[in-house]
């Protein structure tokens, strides 16, 4: 199934290029509406948000009039949906101190009485948030550098390293960007927010990506320096048949894991799991359908501009 | 021969594993559960000066201590007081019972009193009451119970002259006699009334509470108008430069404002992370029945060397320790995959070189020679991303980060010991040493 496999390269631009593009248009329309490309938590923007779960039924009305008379203007109010999950809500406010989280949660308790152990608040202030977004701008291009200088290194002896360093980069990016448009989708779909974990989420799919390609690059290393006679093309394609059994199986390991917390886990660790979930598997398909093409269009002498043949 | 270092291999295997076993079923290495495991409170503190002021270590090392005793008189059985970058302090209070006045406590910026005992005079360690924020006080409860505890006798009230934040400097110091004492300065703004005070007052006992402890009860001999005076006791040196750092440090030396609070009902934690734990625990057996399935004998092999690896990862965990959280798990569920990862690139190779024609020996020694490279490549990888996330974590206290990267980190340094070297030896052992067994029976490699 995989003898012409990169022949067909064309496709699987376009089919990535789909992917990313239906992502792009939700940040867009995202961006449109509310300013940024995926909702962001309390984590990046600052702010505070409660967790309650009341041991009867309440209207959203309640809840935030509960709010507005302790002077909090515009609380966004959600109820939470999933197992146990009966009378959660969740309430977005502007930053509140420790003092008003005490009257807010007394008032609340008033309204109804909360299941024990079920209040949660996270206060963030504005200005940690700033922080906190430029250290998560700063790791994610830290990385990205790093990993290419990682790269060129393991593969000095490979002519053209700078190759190999910069199709495993872009791999990773095209990972993030459909991992991106996945925040901004479920966003939409189901009010999900961006919050230090989907960082730690992000991250991760960009070291397991990278992971995914080096095994695969590593094989073309290893064929090349057979010297054996045929285009770059059929050694690439050579290297793909052989590793991809290895990919497909890690993958599938990896996703029992994920879609087995995903389908019976907790809530609260649901969205850094599809994260995980979503870019492990866009990972193995960019390693394989992304970096692996590009590196021998670039070598073959497609890409416009920058690339010249080997 | 080669058989003979795979025995020795084999017996440090077993040294290690009894070695984490024993840290594991030991009750001296309890596991650290965060506080989305067992809910809790998380508050970081951040010096409240402004942000090109620097802040000079021992000033946030002190606050960090007076922080850390204050909650250390809650009662929670593992509070972290921790210095995070330099300016913040990160406070993490699991279990913790009653969050609201843990915040209350933390942010009690002067808890230094004078208060007026009229012609008596306390004995050091006397609780008592003040009409500042007048209440039962923590110091009239047994360490660990709630503030709402009955007191049955409540310690008498007494009024509050002055507070710690007046004080401007304060040092021991001792006098010809050989007899040690504290000398203190008042703040500019303060000294007329203190003069005052001290001159309607003589004679009388102005006693000294810290967080309504009786720390020194003197008497007011002299009026005190230049804005500085002396106590006088019967101090050892030990005792006059502890009186000392109270009195300066009464108050904390810089001040300090919650920036991030985290709390979590330990009901919905609890319930999110025994069902994330439950389906976590599935999702491995699922792999492990998978390796065995579909590589059979050195599935099996490798299915015994995972066991081991999770084993060794719960004794480091255990050991160091690291704060177990959901993230932290999920990291370690990622790097078990990692962990598989390495024995089915090695099992991949071997199957390779065994459809090429080569022996059984020969298949085993080269599946595990080649796929080394990508096994070190891509773990060393993923151990640059961990350290960089860490460090992001670490910069202003998402523990969850941290605790991510680090039992990802942990998982995946091991891996690289039992993946490769414990299946190497198992599978040497197991395999290579009835090579031709095995040549006849190559349904058991899978094969």
């Amino acid at each position: 199934m995989f003898e012409n496999f990169v022949q067909k390269r064309r496709y699987y631009y376009i089919f990535s290029g789909v992917v990313i593009g239906l992502g792009m248009l939700a940040m867009i329309f995202s961006f449109a509406t509310s300013g940024k490309i995926f909702p962001l938590g309390v984590d990046f923007l600052g702010g505070s948000r409660f967790e309650i779960q009341f041991d009867q039924s309440v209207t959203e009305d309640q809840v935030r009039d509960v709010f507005t008379q302790n002077d909090i203007t515009n609380p966004a109010i959600t109820a939470l949906r999933g197992q146990d999950l009966s009378n959660a809500w969740q309430i977005r406010t502007e930053f509140v101190d420790a003092t008003k989280a005490h009257s807010l949660e007394t008032a609340l308790t008033a309204l109804a009485p909360l299941v024990p152990g079920t209040f949660s608040v996270t206060t963030v202030s504005p200005a940690v948030g700033k922080e906190v977004t430029r250290a998560a701008l700063a790791a994610v291009l830290v990385s990205g550098v790093v990993v290419l200088f990682y790269i060129m290194f393991a593969f000095r002896q490979v002519p053209n390293s700078f190759r190999y360093g910069a199709c495993a980069v872009i791999a990773m990016f095209h990972d993030l960007f459909v991992i991106f448009g996945f925040a901004a989708i479920m966003g939409m779909i189901s009010g999900w927010e961006v919050d230090a974990l989907f960082l730690t989420g992000v991250l991760t799919v960009a070291g397991f990506s990278l992971q995914d390609t080096i095994v695969v690059f590593d094989r073309v290393r290893e064929n090349s320096a057979r010297k054996r006679s045929g285009s770059f093309e059929a050694l690439v394609n050579r290297s793909v048949q052989e590793t991809i059994k290895r990919s497909l199986i890690t993958q599938l390991s990896a996703m029992f894991v994920l879609l087995s917390i995903l389908l019976f886990g907790g809530e609260s660790i649901k969205p850094f799991i599809a994260v995980l979930f979503v870019g492990l598997l866009s990972g193995t398909y960019s390693s394989i359908f992304t970096a692996v093409p590009l590196l021998v269009s670039w070598q073959e002498g497609e890409i416009p501009l920058i690339s010249k043949p080997a | 021969m080669n058989k003979q270092r795979d025995l020795i291999w084999l017996a440090l295997i077993i040294l290690v594993i009894g070695g984490a076993a024993w840290v594991v079923f030991s009750d001296n290495y309890p596991v650290q559960r965060g506080l989305d495991l067992q809910g809790g409170l998380q508050v970081l503190l951040e010096a409240d000066v402004p942000a090109d002021q620097n802040i000079p270590r021992e000033e946030l090392d002190t606050a960090r201590q007076i922080v850390d005793q204050r909650v250390n008189a809650l009662g929670v059985t593992e509070p972290l007081v921790q210095i995070e970058g330099d300016r913040r302090i990160l406070v993490e209070l699991p279990g913790i019972e009653d969050p609201n006045q843990a915040i209350s406590l933390i942010q009690e910026t002067a808890l230094l009193e004078f208060i007026d005992t009229g012609d008596q005079s306390l004995p050091a360690g006397t609780c008592v009451r003040t009409t500042l924020n007048n209440g039962p006080s923590r110091c009239e409860l047994p360490v660990g119970a709630p503030i709402d505890t009955p007191i049955a006798n409540p310690a008498p009230t007494y009024e509050t002259v002055m507070t710690g934040a007046e004080l401007k400097l304060a040092q021991s110091e001792r006098n010809q006699a050989n007899q040690y004492y504290v000398s203190f300065t008042l703040k500019p703004e303060e000294t007329q009334f203190f003069a005052d005070y001290t001159r309607q007052n003589q004679g009388r006992f102005l006693t000294i509470v810290f967080d309504k402890q009786v720390i020194s009860s003197p008497r007011i001999s002299a009026i005190i108008s230049g804005g500085s005076g002396t106590i006088t006791g019967n101090f050892t040196l030990e005792e006059a430069q502890k009186l000392a750092l109270q009195l300066r440090f009464g108050s904390l030396p810089i001040p300090l404002r919650i920036e991030s609070t985290r709390l979590v009902g330990a009901t919905l934690g609890e319930q999110s992370v025994n069902a994330s734990i439950r389906a976590g625990i599935a999702g491995v057996i699922m792999v492990l029945l998978f390796m065995i399935g579909y590589y059979r004998l050195p599935g099996v092999l490798a299915a015994i060397a995972l066991l081991i690896y999770a084993l060794l990862n719960f004794a480091v965990f255990e050991g160091l320790p690291v704060t177990l959280t959901l993230p932290a798990i999920t990291g370690f569920l990622l790097s078990l995959g990692m962990a598989v990862d390495a024995n089915v690139l090695v099992f991949e190779r071997m199957k390779e070189e065994l459809a090429r024609g080569r022996k059984v020996s020969e298949s085993v020694h080269s599946g595990f020679q080649r796929a080394w490279t990508s096994i070190r490549d891509s773990n060393i990888a993923t151990l640059v991303i961990c350290t960089i996330l860490w460090s992001f974590g670490r910069s202003f206290g998402a523990s969850a980060v941290q605790g991510f990267a680090i039992t990802l980190a942990i998982g995946v340094a091991i891996s690289m010991f039992t993946a490769v070297l414990i299946t190497r030896t198992f599978v040497n052992l197991v395999i290579g040493g009835n090579s031709d067994w095995m040549t006849q029976h190559r349904w058991l490699l899978g094969a």
